[in-house]
């Protein structure tokens, strides 16, 4: 078990230096979250609806879609001069490559964040205040939930034709729930109700991750050739 | 699997042809219109069976690709296949036949709140996508693989949607206009649904059955062209 689990960081810690020297994906991936926050406010009438009630929506949205970009790449760096083959033939387990791979999204998911939210507060002018660990939590669990789906996917998009229309087009059924979790206890939160009434969603979060993170390792070994 | 006779009818699809155009007969004449909502109840008799064939067809999609990663034999890939394609069309006509009948009856052609249709369209989702994912792989042990990865995922996601959709519904309660509370069906009615269900079973069967020996003889064909790879 330990095993697995550091052979994952060695994974995750090769994805992300070779992300960190042209961090190309990293920028993409905030340009596009910060963009899509303007573009999202223009598209609504803001004296017909406040804020707090557009920003989890959008919040959510963006998450999804930006961290779409950095999960397509998390397996197409594996495609040039077929590196899949040299990771797959090492002395590591199959869920080790998977869990690498969850843990590097994770930390570029988790990165963008650290971007998007204050951005989302910045320019939505919303009231975080005592709200703000809740809200963390929210994020992390349901970052956990996409990466698991996402990187799944990733791995069996990347062999087909139509990859970067496959990933979307696979993993946003998936991600709906996480979206629909997300954005309802966070609007419960942002607008001042206690955070047990965003309970039911927050388990809703669990659930799901639990469960998708395990059949999500469980499944990865079926997409390479075994 | 022996090829059909051409000289008499193919049994399977001819019983099951006769007993959707009987059941469609009965609901149309000889079953009671329903008192609040009129004919427009009718739809009833096609939309319910159709979700229930909807719904069986993904479960042994899902069933099928479980056991075809454990065996790996190539004919579960194609029964998935056969009832991949038979599922999404059934899945398709509860999506038209619903909203048709709940403009007049809800006053909406959609409703959020409702965790069986919302449910029901991402069943629609997921077989879109696992076809699209079928016609996006040449290699056919990838293609039967990947859609077994997809078909068990999909298994797993359906009671999410059910619950997000259920919690978002008693969160957020809608006012539903002239909704009929669930009326407790006459014998009549009754009959005509379950002669309706066992109707629609059969002819999930019988196009099951007829896609299924088209995916034998297409990769029967396969296997005898020269590769040129």
């Amino acid at each position: 078990m330990t095993d697995t689990l550091r052979d994952a960081w060695v994974i995750a810690r090769k994805d992300l230096s070779i992300e960190f020297r042209t961090r190309s994906a990293f920028f993409s991936a905030v340009v596009f979250a910060l963009l899509g926050l303007v573009i999202f406010y223009f598209a609504w009438d803001p004296t017909a609806v406040s804020v707090t009630d557009l920003a989890p929506g959008v919040l959510w949205v963006i998450f999804t879609f930006s961290g779409l970009l950095g999960l397509h790449r998390s397996f197409g760096i594996e495609i040039q001069d077929h590196a899949i083959d040299g990771l797959l033939a090492s002395p590591i387990s199959r869920e080790s490559i998977f869990l690498g791979k969850v843990t590097a999204n994770l930390i570029f998911v988790a990165a963008v964040q650290l971007v998007a939210i204050p951005a989302l507060v910045l320019f939505y002018n919303l009231p975080l205040g005592d709200v703000f660990a809740p809200l963390i939590a929210i994020a992390i669990l349901a970052a956990v939930g996409l990466v698991a789906v996402g990187t799944l996917f990733s791995a069996m998009a990347i062999n087909t034709r139509l990859a970067e229309l496959l990933l979307p087009m696979l993993s946003l059924p998936f991600f709906v729930p996480i979206v629909i979790a997300a954005s309802q206890s966070t609007a419960k939160l942002l607008s001042g109700r206690p955070v047990a009434e965003a309970g039911a969603w927050i388990k809703l979060l669990l659930a799901f991750d639990i469960v998708f993170v395990a059949i999500s390792t469980l499944a990865y070994r079926f997409t390479v050739d075994d | 699997m022996p090829r059909s006779s051409k000289t008499k009818l193919p049994w399977l699809p001819t019983v099951a042809g006769a007993a959707v155009l009987a059941t469609v007969i009965r609901a149309a004449y000889f079953t009671p219109l329903e008192a609040k909502q009129g004919a427009a109840q009718k739809i009833f008799y096609l939309h319910v069976p159709a979700a229930w064939v909807a719904f069986l067809a993904f479960f042994l999609v899902a069933v099928a690709s479980g056991v075809y990663l454990w065996l790996r034999d190539v004919r579960l890939d194609r029964f998935a296949e056969s009832s991949a394609e038979v599922g999404v069309v059934f899945t398709t006509i509860v999506l038209i036949t619903g909203p048709l009948w709940a403009r007049p009856i809800w006053g909406t052609f959609w409703a959020w709140w409702d965790v069986r249709l919302v449910s029901t369209l991402f069943l629609w989702f997921i077989y879109v996508s696992y076809l699209v994912l079928r016609g996006a792989i040449d290699s056919p042990p990838l293609r039967a693989r990947y859609s077994a990865v997809l078909g068990i995922m999909g298994a797993f996601l359906i009671p999410f949607i059910h619950l997000s959709v259920y919690l978002f519904s008693t969160m957020h309660p809608m006012p539903i206009v002239g909704k009929p509370s669930k009326p407790s069906l006459p014998n009549e009615m009754l009959l005509t649904l379950m002669l309706s269900l066992m109707a629609f079973t059969l002819l999930y069967f019988a196009f099951l059955r007829s896609r299924y020996e088209l995916a034998t003889e297409r990769d029967a064909f396969a296997d005898t062209v020269i590769d040129d790879a």
